[in-house]
């Protein structure tokens, strides 16, 4: 039977297993929109397409499976770009489906045309034009095997309008046609017995867990490696919720605002274990001095990562959770390492992440102290850019894995809102938090929308310390003190602006109210908002100051660093 | 050091603006780069000639292998591969300069492929070393104009490093 290319889009998602998708129309993608009502999948308007690919990517991350997200040509589609390169540094399973112009008028400067496979080959894994709607099945099949498996990442595929609308057989290939693409998933054995025999005779082991352990779903057996060989484990910021926060051998997030004993343990291992990690050079501080002392063997499915900030013993390119069952089974009799487990309790004792304040100033550490209270560590916790989102990873013990969504390689503020909300939709019975501060909250507050018509029962936690807080502890640190436009104060009103959502919101400014706002905004039953006065003079601490060892690392805030005077705002 | 890599690709515009792509966004430097159509229709050999330490190589034939539509890359450094160039260089001859144009052509055994009134044009292929020479020796007549098609290369004996149907696993998996 023949059916136009739009249906074929439609048929082949839902021969996916697509639920969701998360779009914007326009008119090169109308004869999608057309025939969309007729398939089971949900849609869900969103106000900008980068949020479109916020929520795909997250809905990705949350679901394991594939986020789906559709824009329309030209700006449509450049819209969804920062979006695109976030999935692909953090390695976020997604579609994306973009028209294009009709066929004829490719390449002619034609109103809406832009060339979005040319634009989008850096920030994805791969893409595809289509040219005819007989490779259409195939190419969204292609499409989605590219997504999920090896290295997740983002796939784009851009369909003139004139093929949506042209009739054609339409097949859905079982298998993908990828020549070119075989991911290496199983370990080779002979790396295999030589990691084991490294880690038998380390005496000062560490593993360094990322977003890897959580994109295989191999928590269960790091956890089992690290507790039957009694080896600590530090996450990285996208690792974490890939070991349980509260477990005596957990060290926190290591590199610029870690722990500062998770810094020593890096710094003074024998043997560092990296799985589904890349050494970003946030995590690792100074490149030449990173694992001075270490062997380093190195778990990571993608090769181009293995030994291109830090040179591996033992490479093992691999699937995470293949790679650590095979360890695991190998590995014999470890050296005792109950001398590195009691210095490492005593870095944990003698440099514990600094206090919430006692002085009546609202923190960043009451807010997610509270938040950790009133969920127990069991609630889907997205968070932004900034200052809050150091705060978040160092002081919020995850226990349910791959409950922490943020935006790590690309660093993009506003990715909160929209990823709650593709989250929210991946995993809906879960509680969720979204956490941003008041500067990204404003670069996709237009999302609240969303929030609000479908009634998403997301709870935002708004970090409000009227800065663009990260910029202004550099400038505070780096730059003299000349705090140069990062100042956010006045509006908008963030109370008023959900009020303006029909969204209930409340103000905060003490540490003593905020246990009762977090519980009010719990009992509600749909979104909810409360706008935290946080302190604007606060720092994250400890720091690791760029361009130095981890060794270096400065656990508190001094008076060297910073005396307590208010920022001269300008 | 420099390193002589051969990779297979797909025969489509796609798959050589992702390798230029590439080659740009990492900051990997190009000495020299040339892309044709192999025995096998769907397929086109690049040839790239790139400067650098062993782990920077290493790390931009892992980049390559990336590309989807990257089927097979191989470093022939090690190998002494047969390494060609061609270039067309079209210098100022007058008839008092043209015999020893023509004698410095015959030792290269280059050839003389278009004469004018003020200059001839000249085809030499060779290695790029001989290209240099040649080109250098030239440049006392006064050279017009020239190009050279950067280099091709093809490992010696009956191994090839031709396109596998399947992409072939690396050595370091």
């Amino acid at each position: 039977m023949k059916i136009n290319g739009a249906r074929m889009v439609c048929e082949s998602l839902a021969a996916e297993g697509v639920r969701v998708v998360f779009g914007l129309p326009g008119g090169a993608i109308m004869p999608l929109y057309d025939v969309l009502p007729e398939f089971p999948f949900r849609h869900i308007l969103v106000r900008h397409e980068q949020g479109a690919a916020h929520m795909a990517d997250a809905y990705g991350r949350a679901s394991g499976d594939v986020g789906v997200c559709l824009a329309t040509s030209g700006p449509g589609a450049t819209n969804l770009v920062t979006g695109l390169c976030n999935a692909m540094m953090d390695c976020a399973p997604l579609v994306a489906i973009t028209a294009n112009v009709t066929s004829s008028s490719i390449g002619s400067d034609a109103f809406q045309e832009a060339d979005i496979t040319g634009i989008t080959i850096p920030v994805t894994k791969h893409n595809f034009l289509v040219r005819h709607p007989k490779e259409i099945g195939p190419t969204i099949k292609d499409a989605f095997h590219l997504a999920r498996t090896g290295r997740p990442g983002p796939v784009l595929v851009d369909i003139p309008k004139d093929v949506l609308q042209l009739e054609a057989e339409y097949t859905y290939p079982a298998k993908p046609n990828l020549p070119g693409y075989n991911p290496t998933t199983q370990p080779n054995a002979l790396q295999v017995r030589k990691a084991a025999r490294l880690i038998e005779e380390a005496s000062r082991p560490v593993i360094i867990a990322g977003h890897g352990v959580i994109i295989s779903q191999a928590w269960d057996e790091l956890r089992e490696l690290a507790e039957k060989h009694h080896i600590p484990v530090i996450n990285t910021l996208l690792g974490l919720s890939g070991f349980p926060g509260d477990h005596q051998l957990f060290l926190g997030m290591p590199g610029m605002h870690g722990t500062a004993y998770a810094c020593y343990a890096s710094d003074q291992a024998d043997l560092i274990i990296g799985v589904g990690n890349r050494f970003d050079d946030r995590a690792t501080g100074k490149f030449s001095a990173f694992a001075s002392r270490a062997k380093v063997i190195h778990i990571d499915i993608d090769p181009g990562d293995i030994g291109k900030n830090v040179a591996a013993d033992v490479p093992i390119v691999a699937d995470c959770k293949p790679a650590l069952q095979a360890l695991i089974r190998e590995i014999g009799q470890c050296a005792d390492h109950s001398g590195w487990l009691t210095q490492i309790d005593q870095w944990k004792e003698q440099f514990p992440l600094p206090k919430a304040p006692e002085d009546g100033s609202l923190s960043h550490r009451h807010v997610i102290d509270e938040l950790w209270q009133a969920t127990q560590g069991r609630a889907m916790i997205v968070t932004d850019v900034g200052q809050h989102q150091m705060f978040m990873a160092q002081e919020f013990p995850f226990l349910v894995p791959n409950s922490h969504f943020s935006s790590g390689g690309l660093g993009t503020m506003g990715f909160a809102l929209p990823a709650a909300i593709g989250a929210h939709f991946a995993r809906p019975d879960e509680p969720i938090w979204c956490c941003a501060g008041d500067g990204g909250f404003q670069m996709t507050s237009q999302e609240l929308a969303v929030v609000s018509k479908y009634q998403l029962p997301i709870k935002i936690a708004l970090f409000n310390n009227q800065y663009l807080g990260m910029v202004r502890q550099w400038q505070e640190l780096f730059y003299n003190r000349n705090y140069v436009e990062v100042d956010l104060s006045g509006p908008p009103d963030f109370v008023k602006l959900a009020d303006a959502y029909s969204i209930p919101a409340w103000r905060v400014d003490r540490p003593d109210e905020v246990s009762a706002a977090i519980q009010r905004a719990i009992a509600e039953p749909g979104p909810a908002l409360i706008d935290f006065r946080i302190d604007p003079t606060e720092n994250v601490f400890p720091m690791v100051l760029t361009g130095t060892p981890l060794a270096d690392v400065i656990p508190y805030e001094t008076k060297a660093t910073n005396d307590a005077s208010q920022p001269v705002r300008r | 050091m420099k390193h002589t890599l051969v990779a297979t690709l797909d025969n489509n515009p796609f798959a050589f603006n992702r390798v230029i792509s590439l080659f740009r966004a990492r900051g990997f430097v190009i000495d020299s780069l040339t892309i044709g159509q192999t025995d096998v229709q769907d397929l086109m050999r690049l040839t790239v000639v790139v400067d650098g330490s062993k782990t920077a190589v290493e790390q931009v034939i892992k980049q390559l292998y990336k590309i989807v539509e990257v089927r097979k890359v191989s470093d022939l450094s090690d190998e002494q591969p047969v390494a060609r160039e061609l270039a067309l260089v079209k210098v100022t001859s007058k008839p008092a300069t043209r015999a020893e144009i023509m004698q410095l052509v015959d030792i290269y055994r280059a050839r003389i492929v278009d004469v004018a009134l003020a200059s001839v044009m000249i085809e030499v292929t060779g290695d790029p070393e001989k290209i240099d020479s040649m080109v250098a020796l030239l440049r006392g007549f006064g050279i017009k104009e020239l190009v050279r098609t950067g280099v091709v290369a093809m490992v010696r004996g009956s191994s090839t490093r031709e396109a596998a149907s399947l992409k072939e696993v690396p050595a370091w998996a």
